[in-house]
């Protein structure tokens, strides 16, 4: 691999792992603080998807399609919340687990009923339509460094609004101690009713940034549930922090591990156990620390 | 087998009486074919499982509505195309719902699993996708027949194709899975054969759509063309993905033509000139083609795809070698000769069935234009899976 071809990959790499900590970073959100597990978390990317590409189409344009997908995945957000999930607060994992399961089920099923099940595309956008030549024969969408931009800001937003504001911080003390918070007449079920709608936007406009690269699809946010369940394992659970750090991991290791050509003796281990490297990866850092690179030790 | 005489017996015992009770049930049971159909209606491959069964009741419909002169009763199961369920789904419907005939998948995984409990139960099984090689090869069975295709079938004369277009080094991406490796090997064969060398194979862990390290590695490499095997959300991906990386005007794509199957307009513009081979195409220039495509948009309000005429497919050689028994599921030996010596009248073209029970068929070549599979012409004539390890026959 020449220095040029490497520095691709790793453009490649940061670009990925940005895309993930985006979609992974609502998921370690709604778990650190609210303590709830949200294996619906890729239905929600999936209908962020299907809400910018029928939005698109109806309003004519991803910028308008955007900022109202927003509005109705927060709506969604709160009413999933009212209607189901703040029943889960004083019950254990397997309930949550189980409802939330049971969410991903309806989610889908409504998916077939309004949207049907045919693969559909999101147009780029004309003013992040172009790329820029790299190489005599490889050149780069701009609208994928633009998603690497969002990402960016995203995580730079959230990290204020947690650390730095006074939200934040009745945020962060809801989650550490619930009924503290509440005698201080503070409404905290307000409060977790707005967190919970924060993620799953979080989740919804991953996907519906991420739609005119991904194709819009049945199923497709079963596929980054999984590997969203690595970064915030590998990060530690419920750390935005580490989610971040987490989701740059996977992206340079998914990336080399499809590319780079490792053998020993006559076995090739790379690229041919590509699809199993990010969960070495995962294996390794939790051998080295159980609770993930910046997880509170139980 | 006696349970079956006994209830024979019974049938021409109540054609005769008519007036006792038990006979005549025994007669409402057995006068309607039972048909398991277990295909994905959920899931990634809904849609596919919609269009073969539509497909399967426009060649009834056809027929008149009945198989041999027998009304049909379907018993359909969503295979969810879950492997692990697959063994359980077809062992209720051959022990509890006692099909004559069992049709599934989409899924190859699935259908090795149905294959199995068909292979032990004996039940008459059609498949009418799933391209899985070693179920018309290696684990071929009497009973079991395919009306779709081998994966070794649509990219075997890739290869060639691309030759003839002046490329000799070439690369070949897809997922990693039995289909995706099927693909290259028959790929690979072809290419070789025709004189051209494989550089390197790339893979992606399925059902992985993160292409960017790949496109990367192809512009360092590269080679004359590439040739890739993707179906459905994926193929949207990687094609949008090629284009998008300007990959697309310097290093020729081609492709296994499920690459732009059902999903043209989605890939839009990015699918626009490319070529891939398949054994069917929307606008295959035939009377016969033409007069099923307006029957089923008809029926359906949707138009047919690739997927639809293999369920066609399926009703049509079931109506054929039921219609040559006139019925009677009962007499199995003859309805597999039938089925073996069949001519299957379809709208991809005639295409007869192989000993080891998959379509011998004609390959098209097809170039995306304006938004449509133009059939550029025939790649291979009367292609046959080479059967590898099959000793029907």
């Amino acid at each position: 691999m020449d220095i040029a071809t490497f520095l691709i990959q790793l453009l490649n790499a940061v670009q990925y792992g940005l895309l993930l900590f985006l979609i992974a970073g609502g998921l370690t959100l709604i778990f650190g603080i609210m303590g709830i597990i949200n294996l619906a978390h890729g239905s929600f990317y999936m209908v962020g998807a299907y809400l910018a590409w029928s939005l698109s189409m109806h309003l004519g344009s991803l910028w308008l399609a955007i900022p109202a997908g927003i509005v109705l995945s927060v709506v969604l957000g709160l009413l999933i919340e009212w209607l189901l999930i703040k029943r889960l607060y004083r019950l254990g994992h397997l309930q949550q687990v189980l409802l939330t399961y049971g969410l991903i089920l309806i989610v889908e099923e409504m998916r077939g009923i309004v949207w049907g099940d045919e693969v559909h595309s999101v147009p780029v956008p004309d003013l992040l339509s172009a790329s820029v030549p790299l190489t005599d024969t490889l050149s780069y969408p701009v609208y994928r460094l633009g998603i690497s931009g969002v990402c960016i800001a995203l995580a730079v937003l959230l990290y204020v609004l947690i650390q730095r504001t006074r939200l934040g911080m009745v945020i962060r003390a809801g989650a550490t101690n619930r009924e503290m918070v509440q005698s201080l007449g503070i409404d905290i079920d307000l409060l977790y009713r707005f967190v919970f709608a924060l993620g799953v936007a979080l989740a919804a406009l991953a996907g519906m940034i991420a739609a005119p690269v991904s194709s819009v699809f049945p199923g497709m946010g079963n596929q980054v549930l999984i590997i969203c369940f690595v970064v915030v394992v590998i990060g530690g659970i419920g750390s935005v922090k580490g989610a971040l750090v987490g989701a740059l991991l996977i992206g340079l290791v998914d990336t080399f591990g499809k590319v780079v050509e490792l053998k020993v003796g006559h076995f090739r281990l790379l690229p041919e156990l590509a699809g199993m490297s990010v969960y070495l990866l995962m294996a390794f850092v939790l051998l080295w620390r159980p609770a993930g690179l910046f997880g509170k030790r139980a | 087998m006696q349970n079956k005489k006994r209830r024979e017996l019974l049938i021409g015992a109540s054609a005769i009486a008519g007036a006792s009770m038990l006979p005549s049930i025994a007669f409402a049971q057995s006068a309607k074919l039972r048909v398991g159909l277990m295909l994905p209606y959920t899931g990634t491959y809904a849609q596919l499982g919609t269009a073969i069964e539509n497909g399967l009741k426009l060649a009834l419909d056809q027929s008149g509505g009945k198989f041999g002169g027998r009304e049909v009763d379907f018993f359909k199961v969503d295979d969810e195309s879950d492997p692990a369920k697959a063994t359980e789904n077809a062992n209720r419907l051959i022990t509890r719902d006692k099909v004559d005939v069992l049709i599934g998948s989409v899924h190859s995984g699935v259908a090795m699993g149905m294959l199995k409990v068909a292979k032990e139960s004996g039940t008459l099984m059609l498949i009418p996708n799933a391209g899985a090689d070693a179920a018309t090869g290696a684990l071929c069975t009497p009973n079991v027949f395919r009306t779709s295709f081998s994966n070794w079938q649509p990219v075997h004369p890739l290869g060639k194709v691309m030759v003839d277009k002046g490329h000799k080094k070439a690369v070949f991406i897809t997922w990693k899975y039995a289909a995706g490796e099927e693909s290259l090997a028959s790929f690979k064969e072809g290419f070789t054969a025709a004189g051209g060398t494989v550089e390197k194979a790339l893979f992606v862990p399925f059902p992985n759509v993160e292409f960017q390290a790949l496109l990367t590695e192809i512009a360092s490499i590269k080679p004359d063309a590439v040739a890739c095997f993707f179906a459905g959300g994926g193929a949207v991906k990687f094609v949008k993905d090629y284009a998008a990386a300007g990959l697309k005007d310097k290093i020729p794509l081609y492709g296994s033509g499920f690459l732009t199957e059902g999903v043209l307009a989605a890939q839009g513009e990015a699918a626009e000139g490319l070529f891939t081979t398949l054994h069917y195409a929307d606008s295959l220039d035939n009377a016969r083609n033409k007069a099923f495509r307006s029957a089923f948009s008809k029926a359906y309000k949707v138009e047919p795809d690739v997927y639809s005429v293999q369920g066609y497919d399926t009703g049509l050689l079931l109506a054929q070698a039921l219609d040559k028994v006139k019925g009677d599921v009962g007499n199995q030996k003859a309805i597999i000769a039938a089925m073996e010596g069949a001519v299957v009248d379809s709208p991809r073209g005639q295409w007869k069935m192989s000993k080891a029970h998959n379509p011998i068929q004609d390959i098209y070549l097809r170039r995306v234009e304006k938004g449509d599979n133009k059939v550029i012409g025939v790649a291979w004539k009367a292609l046959e899976d080479p059967a590898r390890g099959c000793k029907l026959g």
